[in-house]
């Protein structure tokens, strides 16, 4: 991609809003259109234009496998432990309203973590998946 | 805040940590990255899961069903997880599999699985682990579909781990025929939900009786008994399970063996008689009819395609198509005799088959491979692995004081309620092709010896042998004191066949 270098300036320039955006639409999942999973692809999609455009290996560099892998379980993670702090603080599993004392801003944060746990694991799975068969095209 | 006391917090809650203990445990398997450390989780995560199932029958036991609000939304909005004799007893055999075969598991998955990768085969066995708990917990029809591709997702990693380049081709068949399974098991859901707003069970029971007889509702049924036979491999949509069960490493294929198909065959009890209901689902459609004439046909031709395998591990498999035969056939018996004798030959099945496949992976630790000729005089060479062997195969047969007497004993009472002779004659009959196939294996282990330049062969480790044991001990036990097994099944089939609404 050395010689394309029109693709090479629009994607840096483009890059940190496409990341940007991936956090508005997770952020603003609560109150319009979005969340977790949508924002996990957009994100993911970010990482994959910079893999596309800058080479395999220096998305690896950015973005090792070990880094990535553990990204994705401790997505897994935070939701299914903010499941279990419910259980802990005397609700049910995923009973957001025990996490705060008022329901209103215990449902919001229960939600906005596991959102983003779903964001988490999303993006790491979608940029997993891209990987895998750029680098084995490579081989 | 004050926090509540601890042991009230788990006692309310064991029907979610059911579930989240072994799901919380599969992503610190593969953080761990690390085989020792992801064993350790592992073998913690599935015998708690079997100690909260316990727990639970004995709760269900005293204080009848358990009905669990997650995230504290009331059933019928929320998701319920709704704990009855039938699903309490399901959950005991799910998990108690799932602990004794990750007891079993590190020697053989050393020897089959590369070391890198033993994290993540820990880690997909939790999730396979949790997706079967899952299904057998829920009382939410849109959440068993979740927890259906939980589980096989999983399952298609597990068995595309398998040593050959040819398990990635089964797994991508199980993968085709699998994802066709759910695919219409969701359509049916989504039908259902369409006609009725509602996805939990007992609501969805209440609210059907007025449009039981509409046509997409019967529409909803035939994809969802299509879809679901399927997932069990009933005969002849079973194509599936001979490669997957063969190619797969054997830990996965004992796992899978005993825990994949009883769960389908657990949701398709589930969703005809609490569900659907008896009176429309065998009643008003010819559907016992036939699944009658299928699980028969099915039990004669996988018994005969058993007899005629070179691959010992491939002839256990057409076996399990064959005794999903004895299950549906009970089931469709419509009566409490034939519903006791398919819920306990889902448990009896899955404790000798589970032995079967665990000796099968012992014989391949030592030989490296499976066929017929690796077991020349191995009845003397790993007496211990060969004679739990015989035990399990035995009990496949139904020989007395075996539990798979016992199931028998029920279908063929079943049977003769009815005053269905030919069927008695024929489950008798299918008896002695499984007295063939296995009689196939003992003799050559017994009565040949083994070849003149043949290495020597030391019995399995003792890691293996124990979980070995303990499971063909469990096949004897049950079949002499069948108290709390057939008395279960009993009590379960007496409810599901009175409503299944407790």
């Amino acid at each position: 991609m050395r010689e394309h270098s029109i693709v090479r300036v629009v994607s840096k320039i483009l890059l940190p809003y496409i990341l940007l955006f991936a956090l508005y639409v997770q952020l603003h999942g609560d109150y319009g259109p979005g969340g977790g999973f949508q924002a996990g692809v957009i994100f993911g999609a970010g990482c994959i234009l910079y893999a596309l455009v800058f080479g395999v290996n220096k998305a690896r560099r950015v973005a090792p496998s070990s880094v990535v892998s553990s990204i994705m379980a401790i997505g897994l993670m935070l939701y299914a432990g903010v499941g279990v702090v419910c259980l802990f603080k005397g609700g049910n599993f995923l009973d957001y309203n025990v996490l705060r004392h008022d329901p209103h801003h215990a449902q919001e944060l229960g939600v906005a973590l596991i959102e983003l746990g779903v964001g988490m694991t999303v993006a790491a799975v979608m940029f997993t998946i891209f990987m895998t068969y750029a680098e084995r095209a490579k081989k | 805040m004050n926090y509540p006391d601890t042991a009230l917090v788990a006692d309310t809650q064991l029907p979610a940590l059911q579930v989240v203990i072994p799901l919380l445990s599969a992503p610190l398997c593969a953080l761990a990255r690390n085989r020792r450390a992801a064993y350790a989780i592992t073998l913690l995560a599935s015998w708690s899961a079997l100690v909260i199932a316990v727990l639970l029958l004995l709760r269900v036991h005293a204080h009848g069903t358990i009905s669990y609000a997650l995230g504290g939304w009331a059933p019928p909005w929320g998701i319920e997880y709704r704990i009855d004799y039938l699903n309490a007893f399901v959950l005991v055999l799910l998990s108690s599999i799932g602990a004794i075969v990750a007891a079993y598991a590190p020697a053989s998955v050393d020897s089959e699985i590369p070391r890198d990768r033993q994290p993540l085969f820990y880690c997909a066995y939790m999730l396979c682990l949790t997706g079967v708990l899952g299904i057998a917990a829920t009382g939410d029809a849109f959440n068993v579909f979740v927890f259906l591709e939980v589980a096989a997702l999983s399952s298609y990693i597990l068995i595309s781990l398998g040593k050959s380049r040819k398990a990635l081709n089964a797994a991508y068949q199980y993968l085709v025929m699998g994802t066709i399974g759910s695919t219409f098991i969701l359509i049916g859901i989504g039908f259902l939900y369409m006609m009725t707003g509602t996805l939990n069970m007992v609501d969805l029971a209440e609210r059907l009786a007025p449009v039981r007889t509409t046509r997409p509702v019967l529409t909803a049924f035939a994809f969802f008994t299509v879809g679901v036979s399927i997932k069990m491999a009933l005969f002849p949509l079973h194509l599936w399970l001979p490669n997957a069960y063969t190619r797969a490493p054997s830990v996965v294929t004992a796992f899978i063996a005993s825990t994949g198909t009883k769960v389908a065959v657990y949701i398709m009890i589930r969703f005809i008689f609490t569900v659907y209901g008896v009176q429309f689902a065998f009643a008003s459609t010819p559907v016992a009819a036939a699944l009658i004439s299928l699980s028969l046909l099915g039990i004669f031709f996988a018994s005969t395609a058993a007899i005629f395998q070179r691959n010992v591990k491939r002839m256990l498999a057409y076996s399990s198509i064959a005794q999903i035969g004895y299950m549906v056939l009970g089931i469709s018996f419509v009566s409490v005799n034939g519903l006791t004798g398919g819920i306990v030959h889902l448990f009896n099945h899955a404790l000798m088959k589970g032995a079967l496949f665990l000796a099968v992976g012992c014989v391949m630790l030592r030989m490296k491979r499976t066929k017929l000729e690796e077991f020349r005089g191995l009845g003397y060479r790993m007496p211990v692995t060969m004679f739990a062997f015989t035990i399990a195969g035995l009990s496949m047969i139904g020989v007395p004081m075996t539990v798979g007497f016992v199931s028998k004993w029920y279908l063929i009472l079943a049977a003769l309620e009815k005053g269905w002779w030919p069927v008695a004659a024929l489950i008798l009959l299918s008896s002695l092709l499984a007295v063939v196939y296995i009689w196939r294996v003992i003799e050559v282990a017994y009565f040949q010896k083994p070849p003149e330049d043949a290495p020597p062969v030391t019995e399995a480790p003792l890691s293996m042998l124990i979980p070995l044991c303990v499971l063909t001990a469990a096949t004897i036990y049950f079949g002499i004191f069948t108290g709390a097994t057939a008395g279960i099944a009993h009590r379960a089939a007496e409810m599901l066949m009175a409503g299944g609404v407790h």
